[in-house]
């Protein structure tokens, strides 16, 4: 692109311009896009390299690798954007298998029509997102659709990283006996997304957790505690990752109700809609398997993290081979914790 | 906020649960029927059984609006959105209600038909008044709670002279599905009710009074709260352990004795008494539903295009009938969780979150015996 003097180049209108299908064509108009408006704002070496793909350095052991699509409606909520969450879930998918995330891929589906400063908010704060995790976005691509056949924008992201040697974590390893931490709150980001869809409006709204965990999750490994598994739980909420252990494990997991955080006002807005927060998406939190020996020392540490500052022991694994999760009932009865079945929730990350 | 966690206090419902334990008879047993769907869905998910002694036991009655639409009501409807090419409007549990042939709202949806989900009756309305072109149809389900609002439907309807709206109705009232469990043989053995929260805020405590005097049952209206409910069944112990046999009100909080009469004198311009209406699992039922009056004639869809009543038999494996009357529970049934499950339901008792087979299966089922895939 050097060679173009940009004198001789109209910018791209970043203020009231749309994105339209030339900014998919390869043509000027979409090395102009990338140019001033993703290459702008995500900048580093890799990236500069100006290639298909990026050429990387070799890494330290073996290699962990996740992707993820984001297609969450609305783009802009409290809290946060489908920008960083985009960043904030994948590097979440590598930490929780025990790695060390390194690198950022992002691709984009960008609707025709769509208006370019939104897309430079969104663009930007993948930028901040990625430059405060402290991992660069090393390539990506872009693809323009017909107006009405996306949704504004979809974002995949993939990341890879390493992990350490002799450390695997599993969603198989979960053993009778074990404890079940949870980092935080569950159903922020969830209820975030909703009460804007809804059009409730609260004094103080509530704001989605989206967060990069592997700050969290680095402090948490190096204790050496034996951590047998970790899971961020976001689509399908805490009752579908632990049924999702559960049966990858094949044991029961037994939580106890009074054990979960919830913030009241995302308990209020479920009430109002008909949801079980159990079953509402997360995108800062993560949930650990650990020997139940090891469950408060881990504790502490989580919570002297900031993100895990309401860390909790929620409930432990038990013997049962039909793979169900129950759950105490803060009245003392007992339930089951079920993966949602049909209800069609709306899309949220 | 504060009125989630009040109405949801542990302690206190270990309280509560104490005083029922010290309060029954050990040699009697307390056949207590919750006839709401809200009512049924608290007790599993707070798994209140088990805070009740053994002698206590509930019965899931047939208050769950979509778990008494009968399968040739649906296949109605359905004929309407794919025949008479309507756009049929309904509430979201109508659409997975199985129906004749494999269908339910939703397939016919999948083959074409236009079916939408609205969240209250004034959306059909705006869209009949947005498609003049097109003949909209809203496919009307519930006990009290939503009648009025089709009611008002109906009346904007009529001030708006839309001639492309009409009501496919199956509007039914609780007290006379009450009747009808109290007169069949299973009736004898219930102890008494917990009555409906949302409906008796509509029709008052007044229409229970007969159950008390006639039938000799107490029924105690409560609200949808966990601790409602649990103070309900205190309170229907208490009736019977001292022979009485009176309605009592929980839920005055909500609930007065004549309701609201706003509502009902709106319902009461719109909509007559049906002469008989068919209810999945207890039959045909006299006098037990409603149907739009003369006046109103013109938005009947029944009438509009010429639907004919065709009753239809359940699957033979579904014991939803049984269930509904309390004679059977969700286990009994040999399809429950292998066959009929919420992703795929047989029986309209697995469809709504309501429903005795739905509750059980989300909430209940790790208690039944090991069963190892
Ligand atoms: S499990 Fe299914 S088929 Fe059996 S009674 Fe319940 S709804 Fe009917």
């Amino acid at each position: 692109m050097g060679d173009i003097k940009p004198g001789y180049i109209r910018q791209i209108d970043l203020k009231r311009g749309v994105v339209d299908m030339g900014h998919g064509s390869g043509g000027r108009a979409m090395a102009q896009l990338i140019e001033e408006l993703f290459a702008a704002a995500l900048s580093n070496d890799y990236l500069a390299q100006g290639n298909d793909g990026a050429l990387l350095p070799p890494a330290a052991g073996r290699l962990v690798m996740a992707t993820d699509s984001h297609v969450v409606s609305p783009l802009f909520f409290p809290g946060g954007d489908i920008g960083c969450l985009a960043v904030h879930g994948t590097i979440n998918d590598v930490a929780v298998m025990g790695a060390r995330p390194l690198y950022l891929a992002a691709s984009f589906i960008l609707e025709s029509g769509f208006p370019l400063a939104d897309l430079k908010r969104i663009v930007d704060s993948m930028a901040r997102a990625a430059r405060e995790a402290g991992i660069p976005i090393v390539t990506g691509d872009t693809k323009v659709v017909e107006q009405g056949k996306g949704d504004g924008v979809f974002i995949t992201t993939t990341g890879v990283g390493v992990v350490a040697d002799g450390l695997t974590l599993s969603g198989d390893r979960a053993r009778p006996g074990d404890a079940v931490l949870l980092s935080g709150t569950i159903g922020d980001h969830g209820m975030a997304i909703m009460s804007q869809r809804e059009n409730l409006s609260f004094e103080a709204p509530i704001e989605s957790d989206t967060a990069a965990l592997h700050g969290l999750i680095a402090d948490m490994l190096v204790t050496g505690a034996d951590i047998r598994l970790m899971r961020d739980p976001t689509r399908g909420g805490l009752a579908a990752t632990l049924n999702e252990i559960a049966s990858q494990s094949s044991v029961g997991i037994q939580l106890e109700e009074a054990a979960i955080p919830v913030k009241p006002a995302v308990e209020a807005v479920c009430e109002l809609l008909g949801l079980d927060p159990l079953n509402v998406a997360n995108e800062g939190k993560l949930i650990a398997v650990c020997a139940m020996g090891d469950a408060e020392r881990l504790l502490g540490v989580m919570r002297a993290h900031p993100l895990g500052k309401q860390a909790a022991l929620i409930g432990q694994v038990i013997e049962d081979r039909r793979g169900f999760v129950q759950m105490k009932t803060r009245f003392g009865g007992r339930r089951m914790v079920d993966w949602l079945s049909g209800e069609q929730l709306p899309r949220i990350c | 906020m504060k009125y989630v966690d009040e109405f949801r206090d542990g302690d206190l419902a270990r309280t509560i649960a104490a005083n029922i334990a010290g309060e029954v008879r050990p040699e009697q047993r307390y056949y207590l029927m919750e006839f709401c769907g809200g009512h049924t869905h608290a007790i599993s998910r707070y798994g209140l059984v088990d805070l009740l002694p053994s002698a206590v036991r509930l019965i899931h009655g047939p208050g769950c609006p979509v778990c008494v639409l009968p399968i040739g009501r649906v296949d109605q409807a359905i004929r309407l959105a794919l025949e008479h090419e309507v756009t049929l409007c309904t509430y979201g549990d109508c659409l997975r209600v199985p129906a004749s042939g494999g269908l339910s709202l939703l397939k016919a949806k999948a083959r074409g038909a236009d079916v939408r989900m609205v969240y209250s009756t004034l959306d059909a309305l705006k869209l009949a008044q947005t498609q003049p072109q097109r003949q909209v149809v809203f496919f009307a389900i519930g006990f009290e709670t939503t009648t009025p609002p089709t009611a008002v439907a109906l009346r904007q309807a009529w001030a708006l002279g839309l001639n492309n709206f009409s009501v496919l109705c199956n509007h039914v009232l609780t007290p006379a599905a009450m009747h009808a469990i109290l007169a069949d043989q299973g009736g004898a053995r219930l102890g008494g009710f917990i009555g409906p929260a949302h409906v008796s805020t509509v029709i008052g405590s007044r229409p229970y009074e007969p159950f008390a005097h006639d039938y000799g049952k107490p029924v105690v209206i409560a609200g949808f709260e966990p601790l409602d409910v649990m103070q309900a069944i205190l309170m229907l112990v208490r009736q019977i352990n001292a022979g009485r046999a009176e309605v009592e009100n929980e839920f005055t909080r909500a609930v007065s004795r004549d309701g609201n009469l706003k509502a009902q004198a709106l319902v009461d311009e719109v909509f007559e008494l049906r002469g008989r209406f068919e209810w999945r699992g207890l039959g045909s039922i006299a006098q037990s539903a409603l149907k739009l009056r003369p006046a109103y004639a013109g938005f009947d869809a029944e009438l509009r295009f010429g639907l004919e009543d065709k009753p239809v038999a359940d699957n033979k494996a579904c014991e939803c009938g049984a269930i509904l009357r309390g004679e059977k529970r969700p286990q009994d049934c040999k399809i429950f969780g292998n066959v009929c499950t919420p992703e795929n339901p047989v029986g309209a008792c697995m469809v709504s979150s309501e429903g005795a087979c739905a509750a059980h299966y989300t909430y209940g089922r790790f208690k039944d015996a090991v069963r190892v895939a």
